[in-house]
């Protein structure tokens, strides 16, 4: 049995962060409606701007939208929104990443819904809050990346930012409204309660970078600084970063500098051999390094460090990866097909529960392919529909 | 208020960051959460300094991820103090550990063994890569874990080499991971009465956050993401303007955006790069440079005025120091002060997670080694 089974979960959110939610509890094995608008759908199905169409759609709504059935509605119609209300009264979690104020012009703001029924968890993303300076503001990643300090921490110092290569923020929040609902979930298993969650993109980021904004706030307002080459961490010292080997790359985390100089035949590092030292005269170190690692192969210097338990690894990319006996094991890709046929290769739930790993087989819905089926189930009114 | 998740016991024993950030998810959330740490030394966390900061015996970085917990010293080897852990084990609701494949079986606190002392325990472990094949043994640490992951192929450009995400994004995923499957794990047990076992990996967390990405590799004849060459640029996946541009006085990002638009509003001429969609691929590295050149010659709040008039998503680069400022990062009361034993404060930030409309505020600072053996001892008669 899967954690949230009988749980019904109706998912508003169009794009990352909310349909990255409502996906993990679709794994957990909650069945999930998506609420879409008629004729177009989530615009994450037509204007994501991946390159890649898979059978009509992005490749990305495919990834993100598996294990999920779709509605296809119209709000500004009165039977539409009297349907999705008669969905709302059986549900158990509703998600939307509207923009503030949306929700409640529609009638689906969490006092309403609420109403219709008490014991909902009620989940909400927004960009920067719901109130204040900047709830109207755009609620996109690279602009949170950019908004928050964090592209001040990737890539080397003489580069000016660079951005997390990912829609890092979006999935951050994501997995904290997933924790939101889930606690809020436990909460109505014990209590018989519904509650309202909210999540905003901004606290997300800050989140991840409590670490380093931590650092910040009680370090007399010092700012990160990326080391000039190799850079993997403003914060650490040499040798923690990625070099060049003669056929490709090894990363290397945190070791003695000495003994570094010892294992790979590099006097020139003897001297530095204090932690201090490694941090304030990282860039020298890393520039020696560098030079001294470029003239061997990545498994040679592997030989050397991994038996003296040096934290270090090659560097792979996804083919290099899927390839190795350590990617295999995990059984990570899963084949799932949608409602025409189309299969098509994804990523698993990464969560094993009792030792199951929580696959599913079913693809992305087409849009509106579960209205019928929908509407038979969950609405009575059968003669509002056929008017 | 009533947090959700309290009346749940969570002994973490955890060290440095996955674990014990999914531990401080659940204390905001309302659970009680006590690290179970080897004497003297405790939480190996405790000694790992970023800049040499230290507050009192411990770092900085310690007191950031282990605020809001209690602190129990147990000697795992010591047969006495595995008696009064085995009674506590019986009172908690989670017990999570990130031990490598093999060392709990060896102390005798296997799930397996556990389940013995509490039917009803849900049990969490954390590795690096699972407990099978041939990396299980390696060391579960971030950077390795990013490297061998893929994942330093999406940052910087294409002639920066890897480049990894400059923080420790697989720990704090896989903990984000770990803090769902514990409570998932709450809700199944609240309908079987039986103890459940949760599993997550630093490496399984790694992948599935490229789980986008890596469906488009996959479904796309194993073409590897080729990123720009043009600095600035953000994102392998997608085209011209996404990225960071260099303003006479800063940097502007610029997300997915109408180029059509966007040229005409900042008077730059592409017509001969930018035909349709399909073209802001093609031609994304002079697309981008093009844009670049043009930006370089007005202030950022010159383009920002500009632009956002007519709903182009953009926005002003800040470093920690402007970011701070902002009025926004104020209206969400994104800080929050914990209170020292002494008396001091130290400035955190708080859970990003609001339940009824209220923050989840807490002002308890992380514990000293072995703080509450006596109150602990006391409550559960471990004597």
């Amino acid at each position: 049995m899967r954690p949230l089974e009988d749980y019904l979960v109706v998912d508003f959110s169009q794009f990352l962060s909310g349909p990255s939610a409502s996906l993990r509890l679709a794994d957990m094995g909650a069945r999930v409606i998506k609420i879409e608008r008629v004729g177009m759908g989530d615009i994450c199905r037509s204007l994501y701007t991946s390159d890649l169409i898979m059978n009509g759609e992005s490749s990305v709504f495919h990834a993100i939208n598996r294990n999920k059935e779709s509605f296809e509605v119209d709000l500004k119609k009165a039977e539409d929104c009297e349907m999705v209300r008669e969905l709302l009264k059986k549900a158990d979690v509703m998600i939307h990443n509207f923009r503030p104020g949306v929700m409640d012009r529609l009638g689906f703001d969490y006092d309403t819904v609420a109403a219709l029924n008490p014991i909902i968890v009620y989940g909400e993303i927004s960009g920067y809050g719901t109130e204040g300076t900047w709830k109207g503001k755009p609620g996109q990643d690279l602009l949170l990346q950019s908004l928050t300090g964090l592209t001040s921490l990737t890539g080397n110092a003489t580069k000016g930012p660079v951005a997390m290569g990912l829609s890092i923020v979006d999935m951050l929040a994501g997995a904290h409204l997933a924790q939101g609902i889930l606690a809020s979930l436990y909460q109505k298993a014990i209590h018989n309660e519904g509650s309202l969650v909210q999540v905003s993109m901004m606290e997300s980021a800050y989140d991840f970078q409590f670490e380093t904004i931590t650092t910040f706030l009680n370090d007399g307002g010092q700012l990160p600084e990326r080391s000039v080459n190799n850079n993997a961490n403003a914060y650490l010292g040499a040798p923690y970063g990625i070099y060049r080997t003669q056929n490709g790359y090894i990363s290397i985390a945190m070791a003695a500098i000495p003994v570094l100089g010892n294992l790979l035949n590099c006097p020139a590092l003897l001297k530095y051999e204090t932690p201090t030292i490694a941090f304030e005269q990282r860039d020298e170190i890393k520039a020696i390094l560098a030079g001294h690692l470029i003239t061997g192969s990545t498994a040679y210097w592997l030989s050397k460090l991994e038996p003296a338990d040096i934290w270090c690894a090659d560097v792979l990319n996804w083919s290099d990866l899927m390839e190795h006996d350590g990617f295999k094991v995990l059984n990570m890709i899963q084949n799932v097909a949608m409602i025409d046929g189309y299969q098509y290769k994804t990523t698993r739930c990464p969560i094993r529960i009792d030792g199951e790993l929580l696959t599913s087989s079913k693809g992305s819905p087409k849009l509106g392919q579960d209205n019928e089926a929908i509407i038979r189930e969950f609405v009575q009114l059968k003669s509002v529909i056929n008017e | 208020m009533r947090k959700p998740l309290e009346g749940v016991l969570v002994l973490e024993f955890c060290q440095f960051l996955a674990g014990p950030s999914a531990g401080l998810k659940l204390a905001d959330l309302g659970a009680r959460v006590i690290k179970i740490e080897r004497p003297i030394h405790g939480d190996a966390c405790r000694q790992l300094a970023i800049k040499n900061l230290f507050i009192d015996n411990d770092s900085l970085l310690f007191h950031t991820i282990n605020r809001h917990k209690e602190s129990y010293a147990a000697d795992l080897k010591d047969p006495e103090d595995l008696k009064r852990l085995n009674v506590l084990i019986s009172k908690a609701d989670i017990m999570v550990h990130n031990f490598r494949p093999g060392v709990m079986e060896k102390i005798g606190l296997s799930y397996q063994a556990v389940q013995l002392i509490n039917p009803k325990i849900i049990y969490g472990v954390v590795t690096g890569y699972g407990n099978e094949g041939p990396w299980a043994k390696k060391p579960g640490q971030d950077l390795l874990i990013q490297s061998i992951s893929g994942l330093t192929y999406l940052s910087g450009t294409s002639n920066d080499g890897p480049v990894p995400f400059g923080l420790s994004v697989s720990d704090i995923m896989c903990g984000n991971h770990l803090a769902q499957g514990l409570m998932a794990a709450l809700i199944k047990r609240a309908k079987t009465g039986k103890s459940v076992l949760v599993e997550v990996s630093l490496l399984e967390s790694i992948l599935d956050v490229q789980f986008e990405v890596i469906t488009t590799y996959l479904n796309d004849g194993g073409k590897l993401p080729e990123r720009s060459a043009m600095d600035g640029s953000a994102h392998a996946y997608l085209s011209a303007p996404y990225g960071i541009y260099a303003t006479a006085n800063g940097y502007l990002a610029l997300a997915m955006a109408d180029l059509a638009l966007v040229s005409q509003l900042i008077n730059c001429d592409i017509s001969d790069l930018y035909g349709d969609k399909h073209s802001a691929f093609e031609n994304r590295d002079a697309l981008i440079s093009r844009l670049g050149e043009k930006f370089k010659t007005a202030h950022t709040g010159n383009w920002l005025t500009i632009l956002e008039d007519e709903g182009v998503w953009c926005a002003e680069v800040l470093d920690y120091k402007s970011a701070v400022k902002l009025k926004a990062y104020q209206d969400l009361a994104i800080e929050q002060e914990l209170v020292l034993n002494d008396g001091r404060i130290l400035k955190t930030t708080a859970s990003p997670i609001r339940l009824n409309r209220e923050k989840l505020f807490s002002t308890k600072a992380a514990p000293g080694l072995g703080h509450n053996n006596n109150e602990i001892n006391e409550e559960f008669k471990l004597n």
